[in-house]
Order: C-alpha cells, then structure tokens, then sequence
C-alpha cells in the first residue's frame, strides 16, 4: 500500500533575503512574506477558530505581531513555523474568548478506548469525493473536523493539510513529539470514522442506503 | 502483532517514519487482517481528500482587504523593534 507523501512547500531561497530586509524595516519585503503565506495562515485560523471572523482577524493579528517582532526571530527555525506559531496562539486565543465555558487548551488529549478503536470497517467507494458536489463535500468535511476536539484539529491542520513535519508540528505547538504522534492518530481516526458515513462503498457490503 | 499494535504504529506508517523490520512486520499483517487494511487504506483516504479539497480558501477579494490592513498597521507601525 503506497503512503503519505506530504506537499512541504519548500521555501524559496531568498526567504531569508526578504526576513533580513523586512528586519531592516523595508515594508515591502514584508509584504511578500505576507502573499506567501497569507492563504495558509487563513486555513489554519480557520481550522482552529471555525468561526470566518475570528480568522480575518488571526490573519490581521498574526502577521502584524510577526512584524513587531521580527527582531526576535532568531532563524534557527523556518520563518513559516515561527509565523505558524503565532498564528495558532492567536487563533486558540480567540477560541477561548468565543467558548469561555470550555477549556481550550493544546494539552487536551481525551484518551478514551472509543476514540481510537476503529468501529466502522468497511471499505470506501474508490473515488469518494465523487458522490458529492463540491459544494457538499466542503459541507461533510468542514462539519466532520469541526467535531474533533480543538487540539486534535490544530494538529491535523498542521501535518497533513499544511504539511509540516512532526517536528517543526511540534516545534509549533510547543509539544513533545510523542504528544503530536498520538493527537495525530487519534485526529486521523476519529476523522476517518465519521467520513465513513458518508463515503463507505455502498455496491458492497449489506447493500442499503 | 493484533489489530492494536498495528494501529499505535498507523501514523508513523502512513508516514513512511519507520526501520524495515516494524515496516515488513507491519506489511505482514495487511495480508491477512482485512479490518486493518481498510482502516489504513480509508485512513490514507481521509488525508488525503482533507489536503486535496481547498476547505478554507482565503478568497481573492478578502485576501487584498486583508492585505491592505495588514500593510497599513505595520506602516503605522514603527517597524520592527530592534
Ligand atoms: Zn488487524
């Protein structure tokens, strides 16, 4: 069976060309850093916040806080992953502000058997995405993650819908590595699970609706 | 190796982030256990259709009001501390 192979966009060599001059005040060169990573930081406050305002603002936030204190980016990581950094505190941030009542936080790890023991087993339609609309499928999977706990979907976000390693994850998120492999896992399988729903291969198996 | 022990190993195997030994051994039991062979198959599945389906894509019309905001705040702003 073939795996995972994530799309890690390389940064460009002159990244830190743009990091020096950005540092060096030269608006412009920050600009560019913000149309390169503009899109993914919006994906990943959306992910975080499920809510379009509170991403605007992460966006706004984050990138302005990364501008403020482009002085103590000390370059030993990638810029994204101190961007990301950022941009996650500032989206669990407002998390909590929308959700006083529940604890939001990145430690959370519910461990529950029923997490992760598989129940659902059969197999998919080989072209799942198919049996829906764009518009509809958009709809099962935004609706599908929003129901993962916040630290789950904050992981999920990072490693395989941005395609950070486990390391620069947990790096991120201030993590250990075993704690981003077991949120991950769990991430996956509760995700898995409750897609089956919806694209379980319906030719096969007791054959109703 | 049962069902629970493949499934601690699933990231790191989806991951490709394993020795040779646990990779074969993990291989192994695909062969003959059918419910762990659809677990990471539709595992695989979910990743991939999650990374391949733009969920969340920043608008073009959004993405310039945000970048104006953002480029006036740092203009207004003293620029980076040094
Ligand atoms: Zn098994």
């Amino acid at each position: 069976m073939g795996t995972i192979q994530p799309k890690v966009a390389e940064p460009a060599g002159d990244e830190m060309a743009l990091v020096h001059a950005a540092k060096a005040g030269d608006v412009s060169a920050f600009e560019q850093l913000v149309h390169r990573y503009d899109r993914n930081v919006f994906r990943i406050a959306q992910h975080i916040t499920q809510n379009r305002e509170d991403a605007e603002d992460v966006v706004q936030d984050a990138f302005l806080k990364a501008y403020q204190n482009l002085a103590n980016f000390h370059e030993q990581s990638k810029f994204y992953t101190w961007l990301v950094r950022i941009a996650v505190n500032e989206a669990l941030m407002r998390l909590r502000r929308r959700r006083p009542e529940r604890m939001v936080s990145l430690d959370e790890d519910i461990k529950t058997e029923e997490d992760s023991m598989p129940r659902e087993v059969a197999d998919w339609a080989p072209n799942p995405e198919q049996l829906y609309t764009q518009g509809e499928l958009k709809e099962i999977l935004g609706k599908t993650i929003q129901g993962l706990p916040p630290s789950f979907r904050t992981v999920f976000v990072l490693r395989d819908v941005e395609g950070l390693s486990t390391e620069e994850t947990a790096d991120a998120l201030d993590l250990s590595i075993p704690a981003v492999k077991s949120r991950l896992l769990r991430a996956r399988l509760q995700l898995r699970e409750r897609l089956s729903k919806y694209f379980k291969n319906r030719t096969s198996g007791d054959g109703k609706k | 190796m049962t069902c629970s022990d493949f499934l601690k190993e699933l990231t790191d195997y989806l991951d490709e982030s394993m020795d040779a030994q646990t990779r074969a051994e993990l291989e192994d039991h695909l062969q003959w256990c059918h419910n762990c062979y659809v677990v990471c198959n539709t595992t695989k599945m979910t990743i991939e259709i999650y990374r391949d389906s733009h969920l969340y894509e920043l608008p073009d019309e959004l993405r310039g009001r945000l970048r104006s905001a953002i480029m006036s705040k740092c203009k207004g702003h003293e620029g980076p501390c040094t």
